[in-house]
């Protein structure tokens, strides 16, 4: 079976018509991942039993005659930080390692409702937090591009599965570019819905009002389809919006002719690798090519837009990851006498190093004497972030950005500086701080054959118009 | 140098963390520089601009209303319930480190 063409709707078809089922289709990738995933390092957790069970359920209702749901027989992986019931969810971390989750993520609960069949889980940064997924606590995931590079982070995993061809799509999150820098780097699809048209009940938190559930597809079509299948209120997260959720694939053919397309001057700047910078230019040309209007404009903030996610977001992690006590669930050290002996060494020994940074900033951060001058100062600077944009989006319909300054790092160039680090994710960050749409869409590739993404940013809720803008690059390039 | 050792220690000591020599000699060198870049923000001058907690607040809240009306996009039913079953005690204790058959153990947390 030829797995690199598998779209939702071909595979869905195929089993459909019964060309094929969705017992032969799992057990296909489950080939190919047995083959692949070695040098690859995608998977965390084989879900196989559950995989199969629904295969058969969907075999038998494509055997009945019956019309299959949007994602029926489609295989899937699902990021390591959405819990999923009987089925191990690690976040990437040893604190969490033997932790069975009681209950689905709504995320995971649609797409199975809608018949994906959840091949594993996906590794990742411990706890979603990192740009290259070498701070898994399990092991690196490589680019399948390039097995010497890192497949960008946090969702590396979900990336290189779909790059890797081991899966049709999968879920990740992300929280300050997690979605979309690895889709860059791996070469494929990856969007980040505006925050709170995904539901984040059962996704493990890492900062709580960044945090987002989204796609990672092969093509632009099937990340809507995801999108389609997971978006809209869920009464267990009450962040979650109460707004219709539109139908964005039949929103992806409509012309883009007339679009107005502005380009921020900050997104091109120093730190901007050239062959990326020429692939990205090379893009907007294209898109101008197909009648969209291009507009200069100016994101005046940027430049403060690292310095204030590193803040919140760590702020926001050491509140929610308080949690990992050793009491409830998780790792919990041997030997100890009292209880605060017991919290402290539990941590210690299940976080990793990157955790217990972000951990030790933010509860700095946050503590006496400097809540006004850290974490206040940022959330004041994330409403001029934020300002950034509405006033840009008054005179444009959507932005157009590099993903990522460079393509896919060596692994390893930048473990040792956590500053270099974070400043892969200087193009991305600002959305998840602003809650407004992204989509990353593969636009090239560098002399030395690595992916380059095209970012496509848009209005809060207006994912329909970012995904045409990313099709209608796809069908063009 | 804005933080110092003993800053180090104290903020460790709050997230309930105990580190290692060799992790506090590495918070250090860490913690300063990422707070050094995190300085530009002094630049800006934010003493009229309101602070931004919530994403959701741009979209449920209604600024014409008061006190918690402002925020009705957020509010349910009160089913007594709950809007999924509490978990059963077995499967709620399953993931515990220690526990019997009702409770969560921990060691004593009172001396005498």
């Amino acid at each position: 079976m030829e797995l690199k063409s598998l779209t939702i709707d071909s595979a869905r078809t195929a089993v459909q018509e019964r060309q094929t089922t969705a017992l032969a289709l799992a057990e296909a990738h489950y080939a190919r991942i047995q083959k692949e995933d070695g040098q690859i390092g995608a998977f965390l957790t084989l879900s196989k039993e559950r995989a199969l069970e629904q295969a058969d359920r969907i075999d038998r209702m494509a055997a009945e005659g019956k019309t299959l749901p949007p994602l029926g027989g489609v295989p899937i992986g699902i990021k390591d930080v959405m819990s999923t019931r009987g089925l191990r969810t690690t976040a990437g971390s040893k604190i969490l390692e033997n932790y069975i989750p009681a209950y689905d993520c709504t995320a995971v609960a649609r797409m199975e409702a809608a018949g994906a069949v959840v091949l594993g889980k996906m590794n990742c940064d411990e706890f979603a937090m990192g740009s290259s997924n070498e701070n898994s606590a399990y092991h690196p995931v490589r680019n399948p591009r390039d097995l010497n590079r890192v497949p960008g982070g946090s969702s590396g995993g979900s990336a290189a599965l779909v790059a890797a061809d081991m899966a049709v799509v999968a879920l990740g999150s992300d929280t300050g570019g997690s979605i979309r820098q690895p889709a860059a780097f791996c070469g494929v699809v990856g969007l980040m819905p505006t925050y709170g048209r995904v539901s984040r009940y059962g996704l493990i938190a890492f900062a709580s009002s960044l945090d987002h559930i989204g796609p990672l597809a092969k093509t632009v079509k099937d990340a809507a389809i995801v999108l389609r299948t997971i978006a809209g209120r869920d009464p267990m997260d009450s962040t979650s919006a109460d707004l219709p959720v539109p139908d964005y694939v039949a929103e992806l053919d409509k012309p883009v002719r007339g679009m107005k397309l502005g380009v921020a001057k900050e997104y091109f700047g120093e730190g901007l690798d050239d062959e990326v910078r020429q692939a990205v230019e090379a893009a907007i040309d294209k898109l101008k090519g197909l009648g969209c209007e291009i507009v200069p404009i100016s994101l005046p903030h940027t430049p403060y837009a690292i310095p204030t996610y590193y803040l919140i977001a760590t702020a926001e992690a050491s509140a929610n990851l308080a949690r990992f006590d050793g009491v409830r669930y998780g790792h919990r050290a041997r030997g100890v006498k009292t209880l605060a002996e017991m919290y402290r060494r539990s941590r210690d020994e299940g976080f990793g190093a990157e955790v217990k940074r972000r951990i030790m900033l933010g509860t700095y951060a946050l503590s006496a004497g400097y809540y006004d001058a850290y974490y206040l100062k940022a959330q004041k600077v994330r409403t001029l972030l934020t300002r950034d944009f509405d006033e840009a989006f008054r005179k444009v319909d959507a932005i157009v950005t590099p993903t990522s300054p460079t393509a896919a790092f060596r692994l390893g160039e930048k473990s040792n500086d956590p500053l270099a680090m974070y400043l892969a994710d200087i193009y991305t960050v600002t959305a998840d701080l602003a809650g407004i749409p992204g989509i990353s869409v593969p636009c090239g590739e560098t002399r030395e054959k690595l992916p380059i993404g095209l970012q496509i940013l848009g209005k809060h809720f207006d994912e329909a118009t970012i995904l045409r803008v990313a099709q209608a690059y796809e069908q063009a390039a | 140098m804005k933080v110092t050792d003993k800053d180090v220690a104290y903020v460790a000591e709050l997230a309930h963390l105990e580190l290692t020599e060799e992790e506090r000699a590495g918070m250090l060198r860490d913690l300063n520089s990422i707070l050094d870049y995190v300085d530009r923000l002094s630049e800006l001058d934010t003493s009229n601009v309101p602070p931004m907690e919530q994403v959701s607040d741009r979209y449920g809240v209604d600024e014409a209303k008061q006190g918690s009306e402002r925020f009705a996009y957020a509010v349910r039913e009160d089913v007594p319930e709950g809007l999924r079953k509490s978990l059963p005690h077995a499967e709620a204790l399953e993931n515990a480190p220690d526990a019997d058959e009702d409770f969560f153990r921990v060691p004593k947390v009172i001396e005498r």
